[in-house]
């Protein structure tokens, strides 16, 4: 009887552990699948568009014949871009991120700030271009230019700045300000000259993956009005441009299937300008994250 | 242990009988001998009461140790005499704390002020993440010293008080994180010694050390005493009877004794203190 | 020592220079005062972001539902603006088909990625597959979408012959993939802060891993897991590229995944590059569909951190 018994939890016991075994594989196939259409995506884009991508490539202006169709005009425009982004959401985004975690009173208002922000990042960035059409494009009259596609961008933009500087500010050690106020510091000497030095590598690092999504931001860009045909640098902050991922949009909808790789070429103009720049918030990282 | 802590403490009345005599009584009439004077200070965090009716002066350039048992309310007394437990925003306080004869919760008084007169050295060290010497110049640049010649002075002089001059003038520009633990909290008392304070809080200043850096902490204290006037909390007793001058007994939040370091080592009058130094404490 | 003190007479006395200073010092606290009122100006840009998206999409839609009643714009069937017909059912329908190919593909493979990383892979494996596969989620949408157009479509049209070159299968398909790593990593980070404790006692009962992971450790986690996979799918009912570029602009209010159908993102940038005139009933009509979709999407968002903060397991 006993015997029996045993037995039969041997053999429950061996098909448990075989079910184990079997769904451990799947679990593993699953993680691959993602993996799996990772590289798919890189080699499709390599394969379409390594063919029309040289060094005129990158130096033309778009043109009517793919051979002659370059992204000169959407690297540069989207560089300007950047520029503007960044300034303006990293001055107003580490601000924030100072009034919250070091000047906020704890009262419903900063809670408000919080909860807010925390929604801001869930928007659609399609509902943001709707923003910037409103008010940068019709209201403050700048038009279809840089400087509205730019202000739009950084607003999009800001909650993750915020967040990550909130993060940098927060896990500066509390002893180390304890000693600034010790030597009769005021809050903002504090600030300025302890916890913004020791958090600069995390701000750094989160608003270079903040304008690495920023770059390949496509929606909003359309919606404010980025131009798809232009032939000269934007001069002025109120200039007409265009920016990378709208040239490889506008390729991409082209019926001929030679723009598919005029398109290539440009995702991986893009592809390696986000590369360069996730490396050098790595970077970054790696050679501070010992410090502190 | 307690043969050792005696020796000491004899060689210690042999030096103290050339000051002018101070006792519990004494102090209140020799009152140009006192930094500080607090009295009847009450303490709140929130609702929780922290200190009860606190009246103890401070004697100048001597050292006071605190001790009692984790919880006592030590630390809490010890910063708030440089007003750093205010940093915690539900702090409430009442009574009254002088500094030089100064009120130093007065509304006109401020902290910052307060703070380049009463520096502070704190338990685990805490330099900066900057060079040794830009941890040492901290103080004297945000009070508005610029000038690199002056400055440079400050530093040596800052160093060389704190006896690790000779260890670091030629490593001024590493930074102070990859120091030593017991190098770290002499370059954290060279920067308070940076403003030329009055007072020195030291809290628990040797609990993170290793023995042979905790001795030369302490030896620094001794040698500091002739220019500043030292408060130290410790755990420690032993540490206390060795390098303190007057000694003061906490416990929950009530300054239980206050007396001459060998008095009260030697004849506590308080029973509570009596089983505190002799170890029959929980 | 010695020396320091001997020196100590023709030193500079810093009290005394802190002391000149001090009188100087106005401008400082000037600064201090100000840099607050600075800083919280700055804080409340992020509130005036969300008062300005609020203001637009009101005022606009409102300018629009006094050309269109909100009754047959919400229970419309048909729409075709050009040609005055403004029922938002199709565009919804779009959205709606869209996502639900998306979830159906990124919840399965997300969450198995999630117990494959939390449970059964080695810290070393972990540490290499988590980064790659959040790679996914930092790719533009626009490469995404050429991605679906030009390589997931002519893979699909191979088994599916009648599959149209834009069709909501493959722009669905291409939105779960993108949104793998947003549930595999939320959900991952929730099964990794249940303790260890919990599946020891398990284990301590004989239970094999499978048993501890669907008996312990899913519920254990299951708020955050949930709450991945509806922000996961706020993420997708807002995605804009890769259903412009793959899934079509035929408002089509259909539950075939093989047509061409159109979401509401895909209207607003197809309404947005047309020759759209401003203050014309279709220049509003962008309004009236963003009001729609930042509806669902802060739903959906309010409902996950809704989920989060009401079941935030305390160990």
């Amino acid at each position: 009887m006993l015997g029996q018994n045993e037995q039969n939890i041997k053999k429950r016991m061996e098909g448990r552990v075989a079910i184990n075994k079997i769904l451990m594989v799947l679990f593993g196939l699953a993680t691959a699948v993602g993996l799996v259409f990772l590289v798919l995506l890189f080699y499709r884009v390599l394969t379409q568009g390594i063919g029309y991508l040289s060094l005129d490539y990158i130096l033309n202006f778009p043109a009517p014949y793919p051979e002659e169709a370059g992204i000169y005009a959407g690297l540069i425009g989207s560089v300007f871009l950047m520029i503007i982004v960044a300034i303006v959401s990293v001055i107003i985004g580490v601000s924030t991120a100072i009034y919250l975690e070091e000047y906020a009173p704890k009262n419903k208002f900063t809670e408000f700030i919080r909860v807010n922000i925390q929604n801001l990042a869930g928007v659609p960035s399609i509902v943001f271009g709707l923003l910037g059409l409103t008010f940068f494009v019709y209201m403050f009259n700048f038009g279809y230019t840089l400087i509205a596609g730019g202000l739009t961008m950084a607003l999009l933009i800001l909650p993750v700045i915020v967040v990550a500087a909130q993060e940098a500010v927060r896990s500066v050690p509390a002893e180390i300000k304890e000693a600034s106020y010790g030597m009769g510091a005021s809050k903002w000497q504090t600030i300025a000259r302890v916890i913004l030095p020791a958090a600069i590598p995390g701000i750094l690092t989160g608003a270079i993956i903040a304008l690495s999504r920023a770059i390949g931001e496509t929606a909003p860009l359309i919606i404010v009005g980025a131009a798809t045909a232009i032939y000269t640098l934007p001069e002025s902050l109120l200039a007409k441009y265009t920016a990378m991922p709208i040239q490889i949009y506008n390729w991409t909808g082209r019926p001929q299937e030679e723009w598919q790789y005029v398109a290539g070429a440009g995702i991986i103009v893009l592809l390696a300008v986000l590369l360069i720049m996730n490396s050098i918030a790595v970077l970054i990282r790696n050679k501070f994250q010992r410090r502190l | 242990m307690n043969g050792v802590m005696e020796e000491k403490t004899n060689k210690k009345v042999n030096q103290g009988s050339a000051k002018p005599e101070v006792n519990k009584e004494g102090i209140k009439k020799e009152k140009a001998n006192n930094i500080i004077e607090v009295s009847d200070l009450n303490l709140w965090y929130g609702s929780d009461q922290a200190l009860y009716e606190v009246s103890m002066d401070v004697p100048e350039k001597q050292v006071t140790a605190i001790i009692g048992p984790s919880g006592c309310g030590k630390s809490t007394f010890l910063k708030t005499l440089n007003r750093m437990v205010e940093m915690v925003p539900i702090v409430k306080t009442s009574g009254s704390i002088k500094y030089r004869d100064q009120e130093i919760f007065s509304n006109k008084y401020k902290e910052e002020y307060l703070r380049t007169k009463v520096g502070m050295v704190f338990q685990k060290p805490n330099p900066f993440p900057k060079s040794v010497y830009d941890n040492v110049a901290y103080g004297p640049r945000i009070h508005g010293i610029k000038k690199k010649e002056v400055l440079d002075q400050i530093v040596e002089k800052s160093l060389k008080g704190a006896a690790i001059w000779d260890e670091l003038k030629d490593r001024l520009n590493e930074n102070a994180y990859g120091l030593s633990g017991g190098q770290q909290q002499r370059v954290c008392i060279a920067r308070a010694l940076a403003v030329e304070p009055d007072v020195i809080l030291m809290d628990e200043p040797t609990s993170a050390l290793d023995p042979i850096s905790t001795a030369k902490v302490e030896e620094l204290v001794q040698e500091l005493k002739e220019k500043y006037s030292i408060i130290i909390v410790t755990h420690n007793m032993q540490q206390a009877a060795r390098i303190s001058d007057k000694t003061a007994f906490f416990l929950n939040g009530e300054l239980i004794e206050f007396a001459d370091t060998d008095d009260l080592f030697q004849n506590p009058h308080d029973k509570r203190t009596e089983d505190y130094i002799t170890g029959r404490f929980g | 020592m010695d020396k320091g003190l001997q020196s100590e007479g023709k030193m500079i006395d810093v009290q005394q220079m802190i002391e000149k200073n001090k009188k100087k010092k106005s401008f400082g606290e000037r600064i201090e005062r100000i840099i607050p009122f600075f800083l919280l100006l700055c804080a409340a840009v992020s509130v005036l972001t969300t008062v300005g998206i609020l203001f637009t999409l009101l005022r606009e839609s409102i300018g629009f539902f006094s050309n269109v009643s909100l009754f047959d714009f919400y229970t419309g069937t048909s729409w075709s603006p050009w040609s005055g017909e403004y029922g938002v059912a199709p565009l919804i329908g779009g959205t709606l088909l869209i996502t639900l190919i998306a979830t159906l593909v990124a919840v399965p493979l997300g969450l198995m990625s999630a117990i494959f990383l939390s449970e059964y892979a080695n810290d070393k494996v972990r540490r290499v597959i988590k980064p790659v596969l959040e790679v996914l989620a930092g790719i533009p949408t626009v490469v995404y979408g050429y991605f679906a157009l030009t390589f997931i479509t002519p893979m699909f049209q191979s088994f599916i012959p009648d599959l149209g070159i834009f069709n909501a299968l493959s722009g669905g398909f291409v939105v779960g993939i993108m949104i793998i790593p947003m549930v595999a990593s939320l959900s991952e980070d929730a099964m990794n802060s249940v303790p260890n404790a919990l599946r020891e006692g398990a284990y301590g009962l004989g239970a094999t891993k499978l048993e501890v992971v669907f008996k312990v450790v899913l519920p254990a986690a299951l708020s955050g897991i949930i709450a991945s996979i509806v922000l996961a799918i706020s993420r997708a009912i807002g995605e804009t590229m890769i259903v412009t570029i793959a899934a079509g602009a035929t408002p089509n209010l259909t539950f075939n995944p093989t047509e061409s159908i159109q979401t509401m993102t895909a209207f607003i940038v197809q309404a947005a590059t047309g020759d759209t005139t401003f203050g014309s009933t279709i220049y509003y009509s962008l309004y009236a569909v963003g009001m729609t979709l930042f509806i669902f999407t802060l739903v959906m968002n309010l409902i996950a951190q809704y989920i989060s903060r009401k079941f935030r397991e305390e160990y």
